[in-house]
């Protein structure tokens, strides 16, 4: 197969940035879409020319390290898949395809389809964990945990911090993301004791690193590879009001 | 933690928006009620006199309204401050810009709520001037009931037979059915009230409420223009 697509070059954090449409040839319809920039990229340097810069690690849809705006979707046009396990045989030749990093003023770019996703981290390490004493594991039945209850919080900690959702969102907001984290900690008896304080410390954070508010528009469940409900965002806000009333 | 600081959070911007949205909604029903009493076949009388009704509570209606304007406020303050921070969280947009669909809401109702916002931002103090106070102008009186009561149906009626009123009401009052249309939901699910078991079932409600309100309210307007008589001979003489 053989492919025009239409790429964001980004010199560095200053450079204005521009669109170069490129040629694909010997694309093979099984080739992931990151491999397919692979090839592409190899292309390149045969020319002489700078490669594309995007990330990706594992390559199986569970790092969450990979993430491109492909044809103005976070993760390309298939639901509840990664871009790295994007098929090229899900795209049509006769159309160029637009691959765009996540843009938002909390992911400034770093070069290319390249962008700076520390915003999250920081994220988590106002409230995203539980304080608790290191030792050998405890018994596996001394906490029980309904089946229920343990299922839901798997469902929100499915999340890979891909940041598809801020990038998906008209807003840019973070608060799917942000939610995941907070629902599956309150859902559990670890994440109990400083739920409150948890709450409000991310969700301040949030704010912050700049992101914007939620208008419920649910774009970022229909673009997460992992299908997170915009349930975890009501939770958030309960979560929040909860630990703020509460003076947390 | 102090309100301030809730209301500086993004989480607390919307718990505004919902509960200010919410009594808006709350009103907008009696504020219907109140309108479909015009339909009644009796040139007006039960509508004058329910307007008179209301305007003789005094200083409780006093209060009611600057409830009321506090609540628009708010509301209104908010949604300026969400919409600059979705400005300022991405500058640019993206070259190619699509919905995935599925669990999505993004509906033009969804995107345009700044949009119908300002238009009922801009409609409601015109409307305002023109059914409280006539434009300025003095009210007529009529009889209801052997009390002197203000014609604020002749009001309404003789505004509607100018097509730019109507048809003007008309439109932005399929606005406000858009508006609601994503609003009615959206407002629960700020709140944190949502669960994916009730979502569709609320979500497709909120279609609903958005039709009955927006349908009832332009109702008037074009039933007055196509079928509405100026009524001033027949309806007990002006003071
Ligand atoms: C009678 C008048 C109005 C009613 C009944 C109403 C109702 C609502 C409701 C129920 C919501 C959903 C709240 C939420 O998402 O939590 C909403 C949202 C919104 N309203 Fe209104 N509204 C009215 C007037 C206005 C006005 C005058 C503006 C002026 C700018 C406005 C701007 C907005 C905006 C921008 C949103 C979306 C907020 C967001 O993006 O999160 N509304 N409205
Ligand atoms: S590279 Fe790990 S999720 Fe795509």
């Amino acid at each position: 197969m053989k492919f025009q697509v239409k790429v964001w070059r980004q010199k560095n954090r200053q450079d204005a940035g521009r669109f170069e449409t490129y040629t694909v040839e010997d694309v093979i319809p099984e080739m992931s879409f990151l491999e397919m920039l692979d090839l592409l990229n190899e292309q390149l340097l045969k020319r002489d020319e700078s490669p594309i810069e995007f990330d990706s690690d594992c390559r199986e849809g569970i790092c969450g390290t990979c993430g491109l705006v492909v044809d103005g979707m976070a993760h390309g046009p298939k639901r509840a898949c990664t871009t790295c396990e994007l098929r090229m045989r899900n795209f049509s030749e006769d159309k160029t395809i637009v691959v765009e990093p996540f843009r938002a003023h909390g992911f400034p770019v770093i070069k290319d389809l390249v962008v700076d996703r520390e915003a999250f981290d920081r994220i988590i390490a106002a409230g995203g964990y539980t304080s608790v004493n290191t030792g050998s594991a405890p018994e596996a039945n001394a906490l029980l945990i309904p089946k229920d209850i343990a299922e839901k919080a798997m469902d929100s900690a499915a999340c890979i911090g891909c940041g598809a959702c801020v990038a998906a969102c008209p807003n840019a907001s973070a608060s799917l993301f942000v939610s995941a984290k907070i629902t599956q900690f309150s859902l559990l008896p670890q994440g109990a004791a400083e739920r409150k304080r948890r709450a409000v410390r991310m969700v301040e954070q949030m704010d912050r690193e700049g992101f914007g508010n939620c208008s419920n528009h649910a774009e970022c469940e229909a673009a997460c590879p992992k299908s997170i409900s915009i349930e975890n965002i009501a939770v958030m806000r309960r979560e929040y009001m909860k630990g703020a009333l509460a003076g947390a | 933690m102090s309100v301030i600081r809730i209301w500086q959070s993004t989480v607390g911007k919307k718990v505004v928006m919902a509960v200010s949205g919410i009594f808006l909604m709350l009103f907008l029903i009696t504020h219907l009620a109140g309108n479909l009493t015009m339909f009644a076949p009796d040139d007006g009388a039960l509508f004058n006199q329910y307007a008179h009704k209301l305007e003789s509570m005094g200083v409780l209606l006093y209060v009611a309204e600057a409830g009321l304007l506090a609540i628009f406020l708010f509301h209104v303050v908010a949604a300026f401050q969400v919409y600059l921070g979705k400005k300022r969280a991405r500058a640019g947009g993206y070259d190619r810009d699509a919905s995935k669909g599925g669990p999505s809401k993004l509906t033009v109702a969804s995107r345009s709520m700044i949009i119908t916002g300002i238009v009922l931002l801009i409609f409601i103090p015109v409307h305002i001037w023109m059914f409280k106070f006539n434009a300025g102008q003095e009210f007529t009186y009529t009889e209801v009931g052997g009390e002197e009561v203000k014609n604020l149906y002749a009001v309404v009626v003789e505004s509607f037979q100018n097509p730019w009123i109507a048809f003007g009401y008309t439109a932005v009052m399929l606005l406000l059915g858009l508006h609601l249309r994503h609003g009615f939901w959206s407002s629960l699910q700020s709140l944190g009230a949502m669960s994916p078991r009730w979502t569709p079932a609320i979500y497709a409600v909120g279609l609903i409420f958005a039709l009955l309100l927006a349908g009832g309210f332009l109702l008037l307007p074009l039933y007055f223009f196509f079928f509405g008589e100026i009524p001033d001979a027949g309806m007990g003489g002006g003071l």
